[in-house]
């Protein structure tokens, strides 16, 4: 690669230059997908750095950006490299407090906003954060009387005369970005601890899309939505450094109502969603098989069996019988092609799900109904890319082998190290935590156990601090009870507790979409959610799933040990707002524990209820109490070797 | 509530002793009032004081027997309702009057019934002139779409909508006729608080960003007092009050004839 | 936000009034009440509130069996008066055991006069004689105004005078359990008030119980003793009174108050704020 693209603003540069009339973003907007080419994409952005800079924004600073995916504010990232700044996307339902904190952290002095509500948090903040000079805002609704504000528009406005006042300005600051100038702060939540600033380089993240790009195949021609948080590494790499590197468009929702909609509109070829977007999917999808006839059940169920023996080895090339082609072709045409194209999947040529393991079961099913989706394993750190699965080679419990330029090895203690040019410079103003997450052998290390099987794919056990040991010494790992228990569409979340125990025991989150549904259909009336959770039925339905879990459990003669003996059903969601999951939805396991440490001893103490009283923090700040007392029930357990022989 | 985004104009609407009867009911008696550009303004009063007949007889339904009604300087005799609408006012109605086998984008494109140029010819080859004006009918719906936001319910037939979205369609309609002046019905009747605030904003906007005068009967002191420049306050068919939401809510004779002592 | 459980008056052996998980479909498809319960104790007054088109007037029309008029039907649950099965009576039958609904919209005899308004509210009972006159006294104690306006034709009469009779004419059959529709619609609030004092007032001194419908969830809460608030056909909480009027969720969502006292509709904001899966 020349050395001209050895930024990202200078790799738009180039997209304008070789494809520049080709459709480059669009966004939903009165109804129509409106479109902007390259070369008129390097034009705004252009204006816009201009504009930054006529308003004082120089090399070096930190510019935050706050919202949902807009093409502005993916020019506003562009723009702010373009000038040798370093933009700082932070999640945009974060309330408040966290945002200030992040501002705070990465000393923020420019802020773009998308619209009002995220435009009051940042006025909001201004009592905390000193440092906080500049906000501009991309949507003027309900902005009118607000003031002291600069609309992105007027913005450009200055920038286009600045640029004429001030000609070859752009072009010298463009010049100036060095491959190893900082790019991007990517804030990580982490289970524990306050959140950390990534810092990572335009280098590394171009060696990653180049990589990333030519592994897939990734062309001028395919099609992604850009729907996932910008603040999340996973946006970063593939709706941004992936778009600027292949060439191809990116297409940004109308709202966050309208995305399933958006999605079969647009028909994306590339596509990456964390599992839980998957869960959720799948969920709409059993709703509505639930609601359906008894013929179109039977027949769902017909062919999805179908599915599940033939379907993956289709996909993957190997040897199918000539009946059975032909069984899963008719399924194909009356149930998968229909199904894939409700989902919005059917031009998918690869998907890929990380951030989180995903349940074997719910992998398998995509791929059976003929959906490419593959696995990848990745952090902020390592700029989302360590390993990849790749086309023909996919395996349900495996993150693929180590991607090219990535060296990866197992510590002793079966710890993840992984070292190369993707990884962190540092955690911003944390040379502690740097130095503790790099060694001096120069090896990042992921938190994360896992080994490699015999064909060289990589496999996460959980996180290696959560991988635990039950009392008889059987090995627990909470992470993969809990994705089995989140197959059902009835289970919204799971956690698991089991370490130093005698047995293991769970929370469990309903899914009121699904359960409300369920309870509907079947005239169980309700109250709200907490009222819900609580119902005998819904406990006598969700023990009847962990029971299946357990059989299966009962099977592997390593997790038979693992098989939860008891649970009881939260009152309330987990919830990024209350500390207990992360912002990318992953369960702070330590901090439920301790909040919850009356429930895990009622558990334990075989009580069949416990009252409890929590406070929730509401979006806007405010607090409120939710009590309710919870029942505990017990599960049937199987003892291991009985079942293996009824199997 | 001071607003500095916003200015009242000219007097552009005079309604000068109105008088209304219906056989011998009299339903209104010798009212005066005038409404600014720009302007909210209400018409207050309890049930059957004529706050219908009231906005009937400023877009034509209804012919009074007395008075004068002066529309931007031209003084109205005999005007029948699409007239109304072809000077700009548009009404939405106490019952929600939509097409509810309809879809919501084409309930609001009925709202452009009017704007249609083109000959029914042109219309039906689908050829210049109707062409354009069918794009510039769609793209300023989808702006009320947009507006409003209800993209995610464009193509939702509008029976299958709860209550308050179907009012917001309403409104979506009314205001895809592009008016100056907008008759509201009791808007928020039947809302509860989380909806009225919705529909406020709405209102708000329209009349902000568009300038759009307003002119709008409700029940709900909180609203009427907190968005509107000047009410109208009436009782049994006769004017009984008329200034400011501050003047009114002190005046004696509304405070006893309809606020009662809580206000 | 808690859900209260129902236990408003379990201590009692027989409530007057007690509807168990009833299901309401019009149309043999649209499912309007999806299981909704509740329960009136002897000499309560009981709100029942949410928005337009929540259930209310479903559920006091299936409570007094007038579904069948509107292609409604119970297609679930059980609906016990004083312990016993009413579900398949007729309203006659449900007015001589005395529950008597008043509809929305008052529903007068324009042509007929305040008085005979009032007295065909006798008829279901066959009242004759001295009680007719007392109970017509009655009524006029409570509603002075009716008195004065007992010889005017209904139909000139102002709003606020039509729902006093419509709540006389049902006073008019003794009943021990008055089902009451939205009796503040379209009226001045200062005739809210008065009307709710009249039923306080009633409620109070002649033990009569109210169930009554409501979108003016602030008055009905000041006068009610207990309060189940509907929601897209179902209960999603209920309470006392008291306690519902003090819930920050009552207060934001269906008074609109904030911890900060009352938002002004003017300063309402551009989106919204709100748990999900705490509705």
């Amino acid at each position: 690669m020349s050395e001209t693209m050895e930024t990202l603003p200078r790799v738009l540069l180039h997209q304008a230059q070789v494809r520049g009339d080709q459709p480059a973003i669009r966004e939903k907007d009165l109804g129509i997908w409106q479109e902007w080419t390259w070369r008129q994409v390097a034009d705004e952005v252009r204006a816009l750095a201009c504009g930054l800079a006529a308003n004082g924004f120089k090399r070096g600073m930190h510019l935050a950006i706050i919202g949902d995916n807009r093409p502005r504010l993916y020019w506003t990232m562009l723009a702010v490299q373009a000038l040798g700044g370093v933009p700082v996307p932070m999640y945009q339902d974060a309330p408040m407090a966290e945002l200030a904190y992040v501002l705070n952290d990465g000393a923020i002095v420019y802020a773009v906003a998308e619209d009002q509500e995220q435009v009051d948090k940042l006025v909001e903040s201004l009592d905390e954060v000193a440092s906080l000079k500049h906000i501009f805002y991309d949507d003027p609704r309900g902005l009118r009387n607000y003031e002291g504000l600069v609309a992105l528009d007027a913005i450009q406005e200055q920038g286009r005369a600045f640029d004429r006042a001030h000609p070859g300005f752009y072009e010298r600051e463009l010049a100036a970005g060095k491959a190893d100038d900082i790019a991007i702060i990517l804030y990580t939540s982490g289970t524990t601890g306050k959140p950390k600033g990534v810092l990572q380089t335009h280098g590394s993240f171009l060696m990653v899309g180049r990589a990333g790009c030519a592994f897939d195949r990734l062309g001028p021609r395919d099609r992604v939505l850009c729907y996932l948080p910008m603040a999340w590494v996973g946006d970063y790499l593939f709706s941004y450094t992936q778009w600027l590197v292949a060439g191809f468009s990116i297409n940004c929702p109308e709202s966050g109502a309208t995305v399933t909609t958006d999605l079969r509109e647009i028909g994306p070829t590339y596509y990456f969603a964390p599992p839980r977007v998957f869960e959720n999917l799948l969920t709409q999808v059993m709703i509505r098989m639930d609601d359906a006839c008894a013929l179109k059940k039977w027949m769902f169920r017909t062919c999805m069996s179908i599915a599940k023996r033939y379907g993956a080895e289709l996909l993957d090339g190997r040897k199918v019988r000539l009946v059975d082609r032909a069984k899963y072709w008719l399924g194909n045409l009356l149930v998968y092609a229909p199904l894939r194209d409700v989902l919005g999947l059917s031009r998918i040529r690869v998907a890929y799900t990380a951030g989180a393991a995903i349940s074997p079961d719910l992998f398998r099913f995509y791929r059976s109904i003929g959906i490419n989706i593959k696995q990848f394993y990745g952090s902020t750190e390592t700029c989302g890319y360590t390993c990849l699965q790749d086309d023909g080679d996919v395996k349900l419990d495996t993150v693929g082998k180590p991607a090219p330029g990535v060296e990866l090895k197992i510590a002793s203690n079966s710890e993840v190290l992984v070292r190369g040019p993707m990884l962190l410079q540092g955690y911003y103003k944390r040379p502690d935590a740097t130095a503790e997450a790099i060694d001096m052998e120069g090896y990042f290390h992921t938190g994360d156990a896992g080994y490699f099987d015999d064909a060289g794919h990589l496999k996460i056990v959980d996180r290696a601090k959560d991988v635990g040991k039950l009392a008889n010494g059987a090995l627990f790992a909470p992470n993969y009870i809990e994705n089995k228990l989140k197959f059902s569409p009835h289970v919204k979340e799971a956690v698991a507790f089991g370490h130093g125990r005698d047995e293991v025991c769970a929370f469990i989150n309903i899914d009121i979409d699904s359960v409300g549904n369920w309870a509907e259909r079947r005239g169980l009336a309700y109250a709200g959610y907490t009222d819900l959770a609580q119902k005998p039925d819904v406990y006598d339905l969700i023990r009847g799933y962990i029971e299946g879990v357990n059989a299966e459990l009962a099977l592997d003669p390593a997790l038979s040990s693992s098989q939860v003996h008891r649970f009881l059903i939260l009152h309330k969601e987990l919830d990024p707002d209350d500390d207990e999951l992360t912002r990318t939805r992953k369960v702070r396991r330590g901090f439920i524990a301790d909040k919850y440490r009356i429930l895990i001893e009622a558990l334990y103490a075989g009580r069949a209820s416990q009252h409890i009283e929590t406070q929730v923090k509401f979006e806007d700040g405010r607090t409120g109490m939710v009590s309710a007392d919870l029942r505990i029930e017990t599960v049937t357990t199987y003892p291991a070797a009985a079942m293996r022989k009824a199997a | 509530m001071a607003d500095v985004g916003r200015s009242t104009g000219e007097v552009i609407l005079k309604l000068e002793r109105i008088s209304l009867a219906f056989g011998g009911v009299k339903a209104l008696t010798d009212i005066s009032f005038d409404v600014r550009e720009h302007e909210i303004r209400a018409i207050i009063g309890p049930n059957g004081a004529g706050k219908s007949s009231m906005l009937n007889v400023i877009n034509g339904v209804y012919q009074p027997q007395q008075g004068t009604i002066t529309f931007r300087g031209q003084v109205r005799r005999d005007m029948v309702p699409h007239q109304a609408a072809a000077q700009g006012i548009a009404r939405t109605f106490q019952n929600i009057a939509l097409f509810k086998g309809m879809t919501v984008l084409d309930n609001i494109m009925t709202g452009r019934n009017l704007k249609m140029r083109a000959t029914i010819i042109e219309q039906a080859i689908h050829f210049g002139r109707a062409r354009r004006e069918e794009l510039e009918n769609r793209r300023k719906v989808e702006e009320v779409i947009d507006f409003l936001e209800i993209q995610h319910i464009r193509k939702t037939p509008v029976g299958r909508l709860p209550y308050g979205l179907q009012k917001r369609v309403e409104l979506a309609r009314a205001l895809a006729a592009e008016p100056s002046m907008l008759l509201l019905d009791e808007p928020m009747a039947g809302m509860n608080v989380e909806e009225k605030q919705d529909m406020c904003r709405f209102v708000l906007d329209v009349n902000e960003q568009y300038g759009t005068t307003i002119v709008l009967i409700e029940h709900d002191m909180g609203v009427v007092m907190d968005i509107s420049d000047r009410v109208v306050v009436l009782d049994y068919g006769k004017k009984i009050g008329d200034g400011t939401p501050d003047e009114v809510r002190a005046d004696p004779v509304v405070i006893d004839a309809y606020l009662g002592v809580a206000h | 936000m808690t859900t209260v459980a129902a236990t408003q008056s379990r201590a009692n052996p027989v409530p007057d009034l007690m509807v168990n998980n009833i299901e309401v479909v019009y149309d043999h498809v649209i499912l309007v009440l999806k299981g909704v319960s509740l329960e009136v104790a002897p000499g309560r007054m009981v709100a029942l509130l949410g928005a337009n088109g929540a259930g209310k007037s479903t559920t006091l029309k299936a409570i007094s069996n007038l579904l069948g008029a509107e292609r409604g039907a119970v297609t679930k649950g059980t609906i016990e008066y004083r312990g016993a099965r009413v579900d398949r009576l007729g309203t006659d039958d449900l007015v001589r055991m005395g529950v008597c609904q008043v509809m929305e919209g008052r529903h007068c005899f324009a042509h007929l006069t305040v008085e005979e308004n009032l007295l065909t509210g006798a008829f279901a009972r066959r009242a004759m004689g001295k009680s007719l006159k007392d109970d017509l006294d009655k009524v006029y104690h409570y509603f002075p105004r009716l008195k004065q306006r007992r010889g005017s034709q209904a139909g000139y009469t102002s709003g606020g005078e039509q729902q006093m009779i419509a709540v006389g004419r049902a006073l008019m059959s003794a009943p021990s359990l008055v089902l009451l529709d939205e009796p503040s619609m379209g009226l001045a609030p200062q005739v809210v008030e008065e009307i709710f004092e009249i039923v306080r007032d009633l409620n109070a001194r002649e033990r009569v119980s109210f169930l009554i419908a409501e979108q003016n969830t602030m008055t009905a809460l000041r006068v009610c003793d207990y309060g189940y608030i509907l929601e897209n056909g179902r209960v999603v909480m209920d309470g006392k009174a008291s306690e519902l009027a003090g819930n920050e969720d009552v207060k934001e969502f269906y008074l609109g108050l904030s911890a900060a006292g009352r938002r002004s509709f003017r300063d309402v904001k551009h989106y919204r704020r709100r748990k999900r899966w705490l509705t």
